[in-house]
């Protein structure tokens, strides 16, 4: 089959012609457009169709709630609703600011349960590496108040950063060593850090000196100002800077395709001479680590300190974030950005609309239910789509009664 | 289709199916007549799959139209085929290994006693009455993973045969058989059409087989057709031009082999299933550099568990491996690999290939964190794409780019992304599981060539393989195993097709077959 002359008329296979085309084990994705643009649309139309969806539903759910509150019925009240959640969200600079804020600590827990899912590893425990990083980032926060701003920032930051790293880190080694499933250990995980809140605040690491127990002010430890503007944190600065550094490691480094392989295929990985179990260990770890980023940024940057009840949605949050990026790092960042827009924005929502704050959730909700059932999506829109390379949803779904890798 | 004496069950005419950038069918007839075994032969991406796809309501056609008795049809999907009298037994089978034999059968067609419950009772029956027709002798309490291949095999044509078909595509049927099973399954195609008039499609790669089974042979190439012919006025080689377009040896010439010093050595080795159970009984052997040694064996006999030792996926439990006195039985891949280990594994799927990567990236699995693929941590993308196109361009692979990811390419060309992957470099021992499965004559020819080069280069090569016609054909020396053991030894150029057949079914000790043997695969 070596003459050149066979050249000219090789045949390209298509998937359907292949002889594999009816083994049900063979995940093959559709055939890949040539140009990056038409490669990012194929990637991208479902989520933006889920999104677009979503919206379209919600004004339902709008209309509906006028209705169920008494007032009169006005067929304009969505577009109302959702014109001036725009414009609390990127209606100036102050919101846009608002909605970078919000969106920041939601960029590194989306790219912590994103880079999970590249792994094929459903990280549920954003939550508690988000609160295990924000624990860390405020006692020591508080512990270095008084030292030169540069150095107490520096050590806040980084202490955080390691609690999320080590408490990803335990259910990575577990389903390393013992094939305990993430999903249940990271699930655990969540309660067992709201409880080590709450007693250690309470505890020895709460401050002296307060009508509630907390920790202490994080004084100089906490996140300046980027230069040049008011409110806007240099924890935003990081979590963007971070979007590139987590594609670089993905797309370019070897550890980053050891990962990668092992997500897809861990048997192949193994024969390949990877470590399924370390590089489980070691993804765990760096989802820990940028989940913790996310409680650092939000301790340190907008709330200042942590009491036995602090309350969060972002490490859920990050999870729809995940998917809606469809676990890519730039798609995390719109989707972050969205999300955090709709925080943003929702305020003035209620101001001028006269529309709960609470509608956001729903419209959350809702985006998830449309990615979840893509298919309904890609009927409606007619859309083919390219594969990611590991599915997100197909993680989420494999079964627990799956060998860990070893 | 001249001697039309008899109106064709199925017709399928002008079928034209265009997939972006090919025809995978360009306007095919292909006409069955009842009662009627018609092999379907063609390389891998030649079309087959396709066209019964399309038969099997899968995909539909662009152009042509399908008759079944005589009327047009329109097949919507899989169940309306089955309604229309249409069964497929696939390659890679569609059973539920923990399940029962019966609750395969009855899978989507159970009888119901009343609106809730099966009626197990009449389902049982029924199948035990089939089983009997066609002398299966098959319990149908017994669990589908518990069966061996061939078993597992009849379980299929029974699920077809429970739902009454009359039209059966056996899509390479034999390709897990030992030759004593094929032919009992012969014995079986050939009673079904007789008796029952059922109508067969065979596909197969295997050309004597289809010369020996088929009442008519239509060759599919790139997607038309090339010709029908009647078993009695052609022969394998008139087939395989057929297939190929040009002409092909279909033994490939394995030359003299001048073996040199011991290179693998295999010392009263033993190794567990995944159960736990011992596969591999102190099993002995050496390799030379410079000589094929063939494993000959029905799958399910410990072959799997050898190979998986020898490439440090599993451990063995007892006894040790060596490269030239080097002991590394305890080693990691990686330290085989830089060994000088290459394996071509037998589920390309599972362990060779990652169909959701690209081909570039396939093909430096094994070498991406090394030079010139890597430095440091950092992946070199411009050293990955010369060493791709090098590759796509030596071994053949056919496809659009390096960039497309690997699980578009056809079985044929996979493989080769695997053998080009392994049969690049320094190579001391070589392990072959089944490199050739389910591919078409080409690419077997291609890698079979491959393979004798890497033998005359001094490589020790271990080949195991299901394909008794493979391990005669390539190899300098057979072994038998039978249940975890080495039961013969024989010369490869020597040795008897039907005796070494005989030994992989029964050990050699007694005439019984291979029936129950603790199989899994």
């Amino acid at each position: 089959m070596t003459d050149a002359g066979n050249s000219d008329q090789r045949e390209l296979e298509q998937i359907p012609a292949g002889p594999d085309a009816a083994a049900p084990q063979a995940r093959i994705p559709p055939p890949q457009s040539k140009s990056l643009w038409g490669r990012i649309i194929q990637v991208s139309a479902v989520p933006i169709a889920a999104v677009l969806l979503a919206f379209v539903v919600g004004s339902i759910f709008i209309l509906g709630s006028s209705l169920l509150t008494g007032r009169d019925f006005d067929p304009l009240l969505p577009w109302i609703a959702y014109s001036s959640l725009m414009f609390g969200a990127f209606g100036g600079l102050n919101p846009i600011v608002d909605t970078m804020v919000a969106a920041a600590p939601l960029i590194l827990g989306g790219l912590a349960v994103g880079l999970g899912f590249k792994a094929g590893l459903f990280n549920i425990g954003a939550q508690g590496q988000f609160l295990m990083g924000a624990l860390g980032a405020a006692y020591v926060g508080a512990s270095v108040a008084e030292l030169p701003t540069p150095i107490a920032m520096t050590a806040a930051v980084l202490a955080g950063a390691a609690v999320g790293a080590a408490y990803g880190f335990i259910p990575g080694m577990l389903k390393a060593f013992t094939g305990a499933h993430e999903v249940v250990t990271t699930i655990m995980l969540n309660f067992i850090a709201a409880a080590i809140i709450a007693y250690l605040v309470a505890g020895p690491l709460g401050a002296e000196g307060f009508a509630f127990a907390r920790t202490g002010p994080i004084g100089n430890a906490a996140l300046v100002d980027v230069p040049g503007t008011r409110n806007l944190h240099i924890g935003v600065l990081l979590a963007l800077l971070t979007v590139p550094i987590v594609w670089w490691i993905l797309a370019r480094t070897t550890f980053g395709f050891e990962l990668r392989t092992v997500g897809a295929n861990p048997s192949a990985a193994r024969y390949a001479g990877m470590r399924p179990a370390v590089v489980t260990m070691t993804t765990m770890a760096a989802c820990g680590l940028l989940a913790g980023l996310a409680g650092v940024v939000e301790i340190l940057g907008v709330t200042g300190f942590i009491n036995t009840s602090y309350g969060t949605s972002v490490g859920f949050d990050s999870i729809s974030v995940a998917l809606l990026g469809r676990a890519h790092p730039v798609g995390i960042l719109f989707s972050a950005i969205l999300f955090g827009a709709m925080r943003a924005g929702a305020p003035e929502m209620q101001l001028d609309a006269g529309i709960p704050v609470e509608i956001i959730d729903v419209l959350q909700g809702i985006i998830l239910l449309f990615l979840a059932a893509d298919i309904l999506v890609r009927r409606l829109f007619r859309l083919r789509v390219a594969g990611t390379g590991v599915d997100e949803l197909q993680t989420v779904s494999r079964s627990y009664g799956e060998q860990a890798p070893r | 289709m001249t001697e039309a004496a008899l109106a064709p069950v199925l017709e399928m005419r002008g079928i034209t199916k265009r997939y972006p950038g090919v025809v995978a069918n360009d306007g095919i007839d292909l006409d069955v007549r009842p009662g009627e075994i018609h092999a379907l032969l063609g390389e891998n991406g030649a079309g087959k799959s396709t066209l019964m796809n399309i038969l099997y309501g899968l995909a539909s056609p662009d152009e042509g139209q399908i008759l079944i008795g005589g009327k047009p049809a329109a097949i919507a999907g899989p169940s309306d085929a089955i309604r229309r009298g249409i069964s497929m037994v696939h390659q890679h089978f569609m059973l539920v290994p923990v399940l029962s034999v019966a609750e395969n059968i009855l899978l989507g067609e159970e009888p119901m006693a009343n609106p809730v419950f099966v009626d197990r009772r009449a389902a049982h029956a029924r199948i035990r009455q089939l089983g009997r027709t066609f002398g299966f002798d098959i319990d149908p309490d017994a669990t589908v993973g518990s069966l061996s291949v061939g078993s597992q095999q009849r379980v299929e044509i029974l699920k077809a045969l429970y739902r009454n078909a009359n039209i059966l595509v056996l899509d390479e049927p034999t390709a897990v058989l030992t030759p004593q099973e094929t032919r009992e399954i012969f014995a079986v195609l050939r009673q079904l059409t007789r008796e029952f008039g059922t109508s067969i499609i065979f596909i197969s790669h295997k050309l004597y087989e289809v010369l020996e089974i088929a009442d008519r042979i239509t060759v599919i190439r790139r997607g038309r057709v090339v010709g029908t012919r009647q078993p009695a006025e052609t022969n394998e080689d008139e087939l395989a031009n057929l297939m190929v377009g040009r002409d092909v040896s279909l033994t490939v010439d394995r030359g003299e082999s001048s073996p040199g010093d011991v290179v693998l050595e295999v010392d009263a080795l033993r190794v567990n299933d995944d159960r736990g159970q011992e596969a591999v009984r102190s099993v002995s052997f050496s390799v030379r550099g410079g000589e094929i040694v063939g494993i000959a064996g029905v799958a399910g006999n410990g072959q799997d568990e050898l190979v998986g030792a020898l490439t440090g996926l599993r451990k063995a439990a007892a006894g040790r491996f060596a490269y030239g006195g080097h002991d590394l039985t305890r080693a990691s891949v990686r330290s085989l690999m830089d060994n000088g280990l290459a394996f071509v594994p037998g589920d390309r799927h599972r362990y060779g290939i990652i169909l959701s990567f690209p081909i570039d990236d396939n093909l430096c699995l094994n070498d991406y964190n090394r030079p010139p693929f890597a430095r440091g941590i950092i992946r070199d993308e411009e050293a990955v794409d010369r060493w791709a196109d090098a590759r796509i361009d030596e071994f053949d692979i056919r496809t659009p780019s390096r960039e497309v990811p690997a699980g578009t390419l056809s079985g044929g060309n996979q493989q080769k992304v695997v053998v080009a992957r392994e049969f690049s470099g320094d190579t001391r021992v070589l392990i072959l599981d089944q490199p050739t499965r389910g591919l078409d004559v080409g690419s077997i020819e291609f890698i079979h060539r491959q393979a004798i080069a890497k033998r005359d280069a001094g490589s020790a090569i271990l080949l195991v393989s299901a394909e008794l016609d493979e391990v005669m054909e390539l190899s300098d020396r057979i072994l038998v195993m039978y249940r975890g053991q080495i039961v013969a030894e024989r010369d490869g150029r020597a040795a008897d097709r039907e005796e070494i057949g005989l030994l992989m079914a029964t050990g050699g000790r007694d005439e019984r077959p291979a029936e129950t043997a603790e199989v899994a695969s």
